[in-house]
């Protein structure tokens, strides 16, 4: 053997013996034997389970896993085999390289799994063998299905929501949000109740983290409290039902607020006069002739809370006869606004009498001579406000104008279906003793907020919007002249989710 | 023949006795069953003797030897050596050798003519070898292994190997040896050839646990079926005739 640059070995084939139990030629391993001697001497899955008894309870498809967790699995699923190879014993003693199901019928209660396992015997030779195990299902209902078979309507912890106002504006806003969050994925019930919602929970922590939710949406104070429903003396085991009461704060967007004295200083003297113009987990304020803006927390809205002077079911249509710009574009709290002084008459005063007001109006960037504007009317408004009468000398403005108005142009388009449409959330309503005009004061809030989210992006932002499968643009929205009413762009619209199993891309507009 | 047997409940015959063409040694058992079994095939025609080295009895890998003589270990006593001198025939040369690695019935395999040896033997003990023996002496290794005395067991006959030896060894180690080589097991797939066996011109022992078709692996190519001790045995009575009248 001559050593070069890279070693000369020698080419080694290798030999073959005979096995020392029966005598056929076969190649040299640690035992010496052929396979079929090696595996009549030794029998590697002695010891091992061949028959379990699982749990299985039939309402919920699940498996118990010993003391208490049931495991969700179908039937030759992946996590089934985990669960089945998970139940036997002893199998730390020799090593698992292949486990598989082996059919059986579905209703034979049988299940029939067939495990490969290696094992060294004698001298260091590994030997690999197959057996099958059976597992007998016997069925016995989980915890949770016997409780909710014994009364369905269980709940074990509650969140009443609730905000004292005379619309229901932001539990529309609220039920899409919630929707677009997936936040009362974990609810059993869901209840209308008047001036709020209940929402209905089979464990405390879902109800705990709803509540939390709530609290980063809206500003909302919160109280709970437990009943004691049944106690177990022997293990000292409690069963309560969890009640958490949430408040929203009753002031919404475009509210027209008296603030009373130390709120308005400690705001930095803010005008007692401001409007609300977004809420999220806090209020934000606008004075609307000085154009400043503060933000109020929930907390310090509840240290000291105040109800809003006039809202938006007040609101009375002007018409805009003049603007003057006074001030140039200023950006308050991302909206633009422009202070102007307009001229305005009410719309139920125009062309019967003269009654013109001077104002000055934070919307001088949206309106020009022969806009319609909604605002609030001091001048005629008979208001009994506390706060109004603490200060002492106050000149009150005699309208304040919100926003402007597009009800000539839905005139036109009245009755026309919207290319989009929003989901609701599956709630129960109580709908006796509520007579027809509730139903249409219910109709028309609810037109009212569809209007609202056409006409402010930033309120669509949170809310998801789905494309109106019966909606044909009709050829009169060629015709249209000037302005047109503000309607979604179809870039924002989701395609319709289908109610079946089969998952649909939800972004984009993919059909 | 080949005769099973077993030592104290052991099967690995080949640690406790050494058997040659001329002599025999055993061990020291507790029951004088395996002492009786040699016996019984032997007494006629070689010594056999009983004997320990170094106060052990493991001697079958201790000691190396053929017609011509015996090599001890330097922990063999005084005791033992003169014991040896005098039990066996005057043609032996017992020889006590001053050698590291002392298990030379591990490190050496030999017949009448050649022997294997470890890698590492001491040159001095190679010519040792060569001159108390009378062989030739080959350093070679075994399926990798350098324990050539335990892997391997052979006489002027033939040959069993470590069953993983390749064909290019078995060839490479059948034209030195210049016997007929095969590679197999003893005591049931044991792998330790020289431990479960041992064997001479016309007959071997092995373990108990010896399946049958290790035996006729062994019978084979050891060519004991048609051996007869009568055959060799009288050649050398020829010769002992001769030195009296």
């Amino acid at each position: 053997m001559a050593l070069e640059a890279g070693m000369f070995t020698v080419n080694q084939t290798i030999g073959s013996v005979l096995c020392c139990k029966c005598g056929i030629l076969m190649q040299p391993n640690p035992a010496n034997m052929c396979t079929k001697c090696l595996r009549s001497e030794v029998d590697i899955t002695e010891g091992l389970q061949k028959h379990v008894v699982i749990v299985h309870c039939p309402e919920c498809d699940s498996y118990l896993q010993p003391p208490r967790t049931w495991i969700k699995a179908q039937l030759e699923s992946k996590e089934l085999l985990t669960f089945c190879v998970k139940r036997l014993k002893n199998l730390n003693k020799v090593r698992l390289v292949h486990a598989e199901f082996i059919w059986t019928e579905p209703h034979s209660k049988r299940i029939k799994v067939k495990l490969t396992v290696q094992k060294e015997v004698l001298n260091r030779a590994i030997l690999e063998q197959s057996y099958v195990v059976e597992y007998v299902v016997h069925e016995q209902m989980c915890e949770s299905c016997t409780r909710v078979q014994a009364n369905p309507d269980q709940w074990v912890a509650a969140v009443q929501l609730r905000q004292h106002v005379s619309h229901r504006r932001t539990f529309f806003y609220l039920e899409q949000l919630i929707l677009k969050h997936d936040a009362a994925a974990r609810c059993i019930r869901i209840k209308q109740m008047d001036q709020g919602i209940d929402f209905f929970f089979s464990n405390r922590s879902h109800a705990v983290k709803f509540v939390e939710f709530l609290g980063k949406v809206a500003p909302v104070r919160y109280r709970n409290d437990k009943q004691l429903v049944s106690h177990d003396p022997k293990s000292n085991n409690y069963n309560y039902k969890y009640t958490f009461s949430v408040e929203i704060c009753p002031i919404c967007r475009e509210d027209l607020i008296c603030l009373p004295p130390k709120v308005a200083v400690s705001l930095g003297n803010l005008g007692p006069l401001v409007i609300c113009t977004k809420i999220s987990n806090s209020i934000a304020l606008m004075d609307p002739f000085t154009l400043r803006h503060c933000f109020l927390d929930a907390d310090q809205y509840w240290r000291a809370s105040f109800k809003s002077l006039l809202s938006s079911r007040q609101l009375v249509e002007y018409i805009v006869l003049d603007v003057e710009p006074v001030s140039s574009e200023v950006v308050v709290g991302g909206s633009r606004y422009v202070l102007a002084d307009a001229q305005v008459a009410r719309v139920s005063d125009f062309g019967k009498n003269d009654t013109i007001f001077s104002v000055r109006t934070h919307l001088g960037h949206l309106l020009s001579p022969g806009d319609n504007a909604l605002g609030y009317d001091l001048y005629a408004a008979n208001s009994n406000d506390i706060e109004l009468d603490k200060y002492k000398g106050l000149v009150l403005p005699e309208v304040v104008l919100i926003k402007k108005s597009y009800e000539e142009k839905r005139q036109k388009k009245r009755g026309k279906p919207r290319a989009w449409k929003l989901k609701s959330l599956d709630m129960e309503v109580d709908n006796t003793a509520k007579g027809r005009d509730h139903e249409e004061k219910v109709n028309s809030e609810y037109e009212q907020f569809l209007r609202d989210l056409e006409e402010n992006p930033e309120l669509r932002f949170n809310v998801s919007l789905y494309r109106n499968k019966e909606y044909q643009p009709s050829e009169m929205a060629s015709v249209t002249d000037g302005e047109e009413v503000p309607s979604v762009p179809l870039e924002e619209l989701l395609a319709d989710l289908e109610l079946s199993d089969v998952e649909v891309d939800d972004d984009g507009m993919m059909e | 023949m080949a005769t099973r047997l077993q030592f104290e409940n052991s099967c690995e015959v080949g640690v406790f006795s050494k058997l040659t063409n001329a002599y025999c040694l055993v061990a020291i058992g507790g029951s004088e069953n395996f002492y009786s079994t040699f016996e019984a095939e032997l007494a006629d025609v070689i010594p056999v003797v009983k004997t320990a080295i170094g106060g052990t009895r493991i001697i079958g890998r201790l000691c190396a030897g053929n017609k011509n003589g015996l090599l001890l270990p330097h922990t063999t006593t005084d005791q033992e050596l003169q014991h040896l001198r005098n039990s066996l025939p005057d043609s032996v040369v017992v020889q006590r050798i001053d050698e590291r690695l002392s298990a030379l019935g591990n490190c050496i395999a030999c017949n009448d003519h050649v022997a294997l040896t470890h890698t590492d033997l001491d040159r001095e003990t190679e010519e040792m070898i060569a001159d108390v023996l009378g062989v030739e002496v080959f350093r070679q290794t075994i399926a990798g292994n350098i324990l050539v005395g335990s892997y391997c067991a052979f006489s002027n006959r033939g040959g069993l190997v470590h069953p993983h030896t390749s064909i290019e060894d078995l060839d490479e180690l059948s034209t030195l040896l210049q016997v007929p080589l095969v590679a197999g097991t003893v005591n049931r797939g044991s792998e330790v050839i020289a431990a479960g066996l041992t064997v001479n011109d016309w007959t071997a022992f092995c373990g108990s646990d010896t399946t049958a078709t290790e035996l006729s692996v062994i019978e084979s190519v050891f060519k004991l079926r048609e051996a007869q001790p009568s055959a060799i045995v009288d050649e050398m009575r020829k010769s002992l005739i001769d030195s009296y009248v």
